[in-house]
């Protein structure tokens, strides 16, 4: 479960106050039509991490946000296990950028939200009590969010999505802000995860090196509006050295370096 | 700074001003029924606390207050929520409240006499004319700001209508709620005091303008200082809840 499949997806803007930003914008007196993704398509089969590269601004949120149904696409067809996406689901959760959590519920009251139809309330609090311990807050469950750390809240965040037991976890940009041990750690700690519940988990990021280390595809994206540049199976096994000269992954990582305009690899 | 610093701070510079007050007095030549000093008011306010007059002129006023702002807040609060949820339903109904609001809740005076005639009934509605419109437009600007990363969590999680109001929008909107009700109560305090020098025979309006009439200026001087002390407290009963930790969520303790 979680295949997902996007045929030909686009997505447009309409800005009310009149705002051509580039060539490719129309507009009239009434607006500007801003088109964000053109003829998108790509398959991800269930249980795949697939990590999406791509220039800030080129519509990567977007995409998310439509996978996720909380937008439409202007056009084009996007299912999920076959079925057409209608709206927002539960068994699609998402992982938000800038933290998703409600800042007035304390951690344990955000991981609550996913299991508050639980009759059994010895049950609920147990299990509530088990992801908690899955991403190592124990003693943090009744600090708010502003109590914790960046790493603390996307970690929070993370066992709130997973109580739900979705099928597809989505995550846009996990680990943007965190220093950089911390974001190490998340990245070795979601491709555990991963192996552990094999989920299909899509993760939108701007560092090359997160995509080569974690995905088991990447998908790079054209500045706005986004098509695809390209889309590449990761067939390695993990823990991924990604630097080692000459090898495939080193290769690859120099030619996404390219594709996203820098000259030099660092 | 801390708590007993700002308290003595206070005390202080209450002292200069009743100092400077005690000044100007003396030298201004003023006759002490025209201007009394310090001494003169503290003596009349012992005579209006020892005739039980000052208590039953302030519980008047803070009743009206207290039922006018209540009556606002309970359905300025809700009627906010509602436009600001609502788009349709605020563009129609927006042009109406930015007209009334502008225009003086004593401007109103003569209706309300009119409708409901002397007594409580009219201040009362003054008061919530005061109330009720800046709390309107502020709980729809606090719905309209809040971030929609929390309303996609909530249809994510598959929230109903009833969660969405009662997990999202009420706990989202309760700081800038709050501050506007602190506004809020201060604009009604000073709008009881106007109410009361017309349709009432009891409160601290009321008190003020008797005591001109009988030129007793003391006393007049008397309702203003007792009129800025409940203001102060009231200001202060709202700040207190403002810094309520689940109602702020950390805001203040970032
Ligand atoms: N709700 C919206 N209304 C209008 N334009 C939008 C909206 N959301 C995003 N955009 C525009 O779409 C483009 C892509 O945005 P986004 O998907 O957030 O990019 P990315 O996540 O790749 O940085 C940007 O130019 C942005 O300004
Ligand atoms: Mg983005």
């Amino acid at each position: 479960m979680g295949n997902i499949v996007a045929t030909d997806i686009s997505k447009e803007y309409f800005n009310r106050r009149y705002k051509k930003r580039e060539k490719l914008d129309t507009g009239s007196i009434f607006g500007a039509t801003i088109p964000v993704l053109e003829g998108v398509d790509f398959e991800i089969e269930s249980g795949e991490m697939v990590c999406f590269l791509g220039p800030s601004g080129c519509g990567k949120s977007t995409l998310l946000r439509i996978i996720a149904g909380f937008e439409e696409q202007s056009s084009g067809i996007l299912t999920i296990d076959d079925k057409p996406v209608t709206g927002a689901s539960s068994s699609n959760i998402f992982v938000f950028q800038h933290s998703g959590l409600l800042p007035w519920m304390t951690v344990q009251e955000n991981v609550e939200l996913g299991l508050r139809n639980m009759k059994d309330l010895e049950k609920k609090e147990a299990e509530i009590m088990d992801y908690i311990e899955m991403v190592e807050l124990e003693g943090f469950e009744h600090h708010y969010p502003y109590q914790l750390s960046g790493g603390m809240q996307r970690r929070a965040e993370l066992a709130r999505a997973l109580a739900v037991n979705p099928e597809i976890l989505i995550m846009d940009e996990p680990f943007s802000g965190l220093d950089f041990l911390t974001h190490m750690k998340m990245r070795e700690e979601v491709v555990n995860m991963h192996e552990f519940l094999g989920k299909t988990i899509l993760i939108v990021t701007h560092d090359i090196d997160d995509a080569l280390s974690m995905g088991d595809r990447v998908i790079v994206f054209s500045s706005r509006p986004a098509t695809i540049k390209l889309n590449q199976k990761l067939d390695f096994p993990h823990p991924r050295y990604i630097r080692q000269e000459d090898s495939e992954l080193s290769v690859l990582r120099d030619e996404l370096f390219l594709m996203l305009g820098v000259n030099y690899a660092v | 700074m801390n708590q007993v610093n700002t308290t003595i701070v206070s005390i202080f510079s209450f002292s200069i001003l009743i100092l400077l007050w005690e000044v100007v007095v003396r030298f201004s030549g003023w006759d002490s029924n025209v201007f009394p000093g310090p001494f003169a008011v503290m003596i009349s306010m012992g005579e209006l606390i020892g005739n039980g007059s000052l208590l039953k002129h302030t519980v008047a006023s803070l009743f009206r207050v207290t039922a006018g702002f209540y009556l606002a807040t309970f359905l300025g609060v809700p009627l906010g929520i509602f436009l600001g949820r609502n788009h349709i339903a605020a563009l129609l109904f927006n042009p109406i409240v930015n007209f009334l609001r502008p225009i003086s809740p004593l401007a109103w005076i003569p209706l309300a006499m009119l409708w409901f005639g002397i007594g409580d009934q009219p201040a009362v509605f003054l008061i919530f004319l005061s109330s009720f419109f800046p709390i309107v437009v502020a709980t729809t600007v606090a719905v309209q700001s809040i971030n929609p990363t929390y309303f996609y969590v909530a249809s994510n999680f598959g929230f109903n209508r009833y969660e969405v109001i009662s997990k999202i929008v009420v706990p989202a909107i309760i700081p800038s709620v709050i501050t506007a009700l602190r506004l809020t109560v201060t604009i009604a305090w000073i709008v009881v005091v106007a109410a009361e020098m017309i349709a009432v025979q009891s409160g601290l309006g009321y008190l003020i303008l008797d005591s001109r009439n009988g030129l007793r200026m003391d006393y007049v001087m008397d309702g203003m200082i007792i009129i800025g002390i409940i203001g102060l407290f009231l200001d202060n009963i709202m700040r207190r809840l403002g810094r309520i930790e689940s109602a702020t969520w950390g805001i203040m303790g970032q």
